[in-house]
């Protein structure tokens, strides 16, 4: 059987480029070294590998059902959560205290990255989980803590995120779900909440939902918004369950992909009244929802490089076997046909595969390291440092990941051409299911807008200054053994280009300006975007390289050469394309913008 | 009662085997190590028992390179309570192997020693056998099942023939087939747990034990290739081939 999980890539990005082990044996990881963190990651590809992968296809043809008034899935999505409950994996990056282990960030997303590689639609509601739990471990009080975030962590519940509603998608501000405090200073909840992923399941005994609702007499917009914990059934003082609490699934979305996970449409408090507990403060809720959105952002982009990653392999192991055609200078027809690997046009899919797929996985790896390196800083101006290099990272590895790594599946499907198109390879489904990542946790067309007109100008362009001063100074500390000068200069070129630029997009949005340079504001994400890949293809070709001098690496010498000759390809086939896209964002978007709806 | 598991450190089971280009043995370099599976499947054979209060302390113990100590935080990390590491850098054979388990055997004084029935690298079959040879422990393999009693084990045996019970006196030692369970997960908290664990370094030395090798490799070389098959035309022409080019009738 093919390894859908390339595990060598995540141990050479985590240990040999990103430098794990110097953050090993530190403050909140002082617990943790190498060989823990090699057997956690093992267990994680086992699971991956024997548990989830293998009813990928079967979680996608058998979608949930809505019966009796409640949402039923497959039986192996169940015992596959069960097992990631008992290994642990729910709780893992939590505090020792709360049953945790206290696993890095990036370790934990290398791990969740694997369990959405095999398959996202049954990791989806463990995900989902820990995100509730660790919204709750940050705003909830000491009783919502030991009601609802004990059991999350245990795996017992499981949570989800109540945010769009059936008229109320990237508008937040327009949510009309309301929230009326009662004497016991909780909440009745009512209103309809749409697109809710586990919003219903028999997959665990409870759920919570976090739930954004407006009380009365809060000011319009989001500032009027707070959040409030909604458990499908009561939970007693003593831990026990209490009644149905007033939440009921008023029908399912039959989606393109993602079909393993549950989506619904939920009506709060329509049949019997529905109780919801304040977190976090009045008119704080989308502050708190916030909070969590930046690491759900991180994890959707792990999965749009990890769904893109293991379709590769999958389209690399049948270009390697299926034989066809001969080569275009071979014209004796009697010689034996090659396999698809050695045409070109097949080679250049593949390529792009591995460039777009391993460039998004270290993009994401890179940005878990980010929020590790901002744990363990002791020094404000260290930990603002790498505040600022997140802000700008977590735009990018939603959107690029998930944009790119759907191209990437795009192409899995094309080299296997009429097979890949069939229900018989996972490929076709891969894409399928990477398309929501598109969507979700914020559209890549709201990641965009957050870039360029925010995270890029704010405080004076404080965080671009960081961003910049980062990977010159990284630049300018690898070492230069490989052809890589001129890369380097390619890329800093650009990077100078950009910041100019920039400069001007500030006193154009200071004075107003908005809607014109924002228009293009996707395809700069799209060129930025390919700004930082880029640095992290010379990052990893230059460490391929000095690991290729030493006499006996972790890495084979192919596995090695692999890196240094995709860096080339970046350079060469990917660069351009960002050049080219920098040059179209600086003109004014006339065409876009000037046509009359009626001649769309 | 004590359970000693040994437990053996071989090329991981997904891994492709290829042959050194010297043909002196097999590629080991860059190349992923896992526990023996039918080790994980004694070692899991043991928590059950302990769990199931028919025995108190599960010991891993494991000979080989330093890195054996690996495969043995995969036995913490299972479960098992502490690990013995015998150090050695040589090539050890099941002989040497037996000799060792057996002085382990004399310093803890286990009631039962479970091992796998054969680790996937040698294909042996031989250690445990050795093992109660120079013990003079009671011997059942090829376990499918183990029921604990007082003073004896009862065993099921799978053979190529369909299935044997045997009683085995106590102390005994007890090769383990594929079908006996399905090892468990090690579980994230019992990785970091299996860190605090014991872990005892011992060398051959230590146990009296001369680990040098007896036997010679002469050269190791990949199975030959599977020849093409023919048609042939006849019943007659079918037999003289199996009679005369085969020579298996």
């Amino acid at each position: 059987m093919t390894k859908i999980i390339d595990r060598n890539n995540i141990d050479f990005l985590v240990f040999d480029v990103f430098k794990l082990r110097e953050l090993l044996g530190r403050g909140r990881y002082a617990d943790h070294d190498t060989e823990s963190i090699t057997s956690v990651l093992d267990l994680a590809e086992q699971i991956a590998t024997n548990d989830l992968w293998p009813h990928l296809s079967k979680s996608d043809r058998e979608e949930p059902v809505l019966k009796n008034g409640t949402v039923r899935i497959i039986d192996q999505a169940i015992s596959a959560l069960g097992v990631l409950r008992d290994a642990g994996f729910f709780s893992a990056r939590f505090d020792t205290k709360l049953g945790g282990m206290q696993l890095p960030v990036v370790i934990n997303n290398a791990c969740n990255g694997m369990f959405k590689g095999a398959n996202i639609g049954t990791m989806s509601y463990m995900g989902l989980t820990q995100a509730a739990a660790g919204l709750l471990n940050t705003y909830g009080t000491t009783d919502l803590k030991v009601r609802f975030m004990m059991p999350l962590l245990q795996g017992k519940f499981f949570g989800t995120m109540c945010l769009s509603e059936p008229n109320v998608g990237s508008s937040l501000g327009d949510i009309i779900t309301k929230a009326t405090p009662q004497s016991d200073g909780s909440y009745f909840v009512t209103g309809s909440k749409m697109w809710i992923s586990g919003g219903d399941h028999n997959a665990a005994e409870n759920i919570i939902h976090l739930v954004l609702a407006r009380t009365p007499g809060s000011v319009n917009g989001v500032k009027g918004l707070s959040l409030f914990a909604v458990p499908k059934i009561k939970v007693n003082n003593d831990g026990s369950l209490g009644d149905n609490n007033g939440v009921s699934v008023a029908g399912l979305n039959h989606k393109m992909g993602y079909r393993g996970t549950s989506n619904c449409l939920l009506n709060f408090g329509e049949i019997t009244d529905c109780q919801g507990h304040l977190v976090g403060e009045l008119g704080k809720g989308l502050l708190a929802m916030f909070h969590m959105m930046n690491e759900s952002r991180i994890s959707v982009g792990i999965g749009g490089a990890m769904l893109a990653n293991v379709a590769y392999r999958v389209a690399l192991n049948y270009a390697k076997e299926r034989k066809q055609g001969r080569k275009l200078d071979d014209k004796n027809s009697s010689n034996k046909p090659v396999a698809i690997i050695e045409h070109g046009d097949v080679r250049r899919m593949l390529m792009r595969q591995k460039a777009l797929s391993e460039g998004a996985v270290a993009l994401c790896l890179y940005s878990g390291m980010l929020v590790d390196l901002e744990i363990l800083s002791a020094d404000k101006i260290e930990r603002q440092r790498y505040t600022d290099m997140l802000e700008v990272f977590t735009p990018i590895v939603k959107a690029w990941s998930t944009e790119f790594g759907v191209q990437a599946n795009k192409l899995a499907i094309q080299v296997m051409g009429g097979y890949g198109y069939t229900r018989d390879f996972p490929v076709e489904q891969l894409y399928r299911d990477n398309r929501l990542n598109m969507i979700h946790e914020g559209t890549n067309g709201i990641q965009a807008l957050d870039l360029l007109g925010r995270k890029l100008v704010m405080d004076e362009g404080r965080a671009l200054k960081t961003f910049a001063a980062e990977i010159r100074a990284d630049l300018a500390s690898l070492n230069e053994t490989t052809n890589l000068r001129p890369f380097i200069d390619k890329l800093t070129n650009i990077l100078t280009n950009v910041e100019e630029w920039l400069t001007q997009v500030r006193s154009m949005l200071q004075s107003g300006e908005k809607s014109g340079v924002l228009t293009n504001a996707m395809p700069f994400l799209h060129a930025f975007g390919h700004l930082a890949v880029g640095w992290l293809w010379i990052k990893q070709s230059s460490i391929a390289s000095n690991l290729l001098d030493k006499s006996s690496p972790r890495q084979s010498d192919s596995f090695l050469q692999g890196k240094i000759t995709t860096c080339q390809y970046f350079f060469e086939y990917e660069i351009p394309e960002a050049e080219a896209w920098l040059k179209v964002v600086k003109t004014n978007p006339g065409a876009v913008l000037g046509m009359a709806e009626d001649s769309f | 009662m004590k359970i000693l598991v040994p437990v053996k450190r071989v090329i991981d089971a997904n891994v492709k085997v290829r042959v050194k280009s010297d043909q002196s043995g097999v590629e080991l370099a860059n190349i992923k190590m896992a526990m023996n599976p039918f080790c994980e499947i004694a070692v899991e054979a043991a928590l059950r028992m302990r769990e199931a209060g028919q025995a108190d302390e599960v010991i891993v113990v494991s000979a080989g390179v330093s890195q054996c100590h690996e495969t043995l935080r995969t036995g913490l990390a299972m479960g098992a309570d502490r690990a013995i590491l015998i150090e050695d850098d040589q090539d050890l054979e099941p002989l040497v192997v037996a000799k060792l388990l057996k002085a382990v055997c004399e310093r803890e004084e286990p009631g039962l020693v479970l091992l796998g029935k054969q680790a996937i690298d040698g294909d042996n079959n031989q250690t445990g056998q050795m093992l109660s040879a120079l013990l003079g422990w009671s011997n059942a393999t090829f376990a499918s099942s183990i029921e604990v009693n007082d003073d004896h084990f009862k065993v099921t045996r799978e053979l190529d023939s369909g299935l044997e019970s045997v009683t085995a006196n106590r102390p005994s030692v007890i090769t383990v087939d594929l079908r006996l369970n399905e090892p468990r997960y090690a579980s994230l908290p019992n990785i970091m747990k299996a860190k605090k664990k014991p872990m005892d370094k011992l060398t051959a030395a230590d146990l009296g034990v001369d680990s040098s090798p007896r036997l010679q490799v002469v050269k190791v070389e990949e199975p030959p290739a599977r020849q093409a098959g023919i048609k042939v035309s006849s019943a007659e022409e079918l037999v003289d081939k199996l009679r005369n080019e085969a020579k298996v009738i």
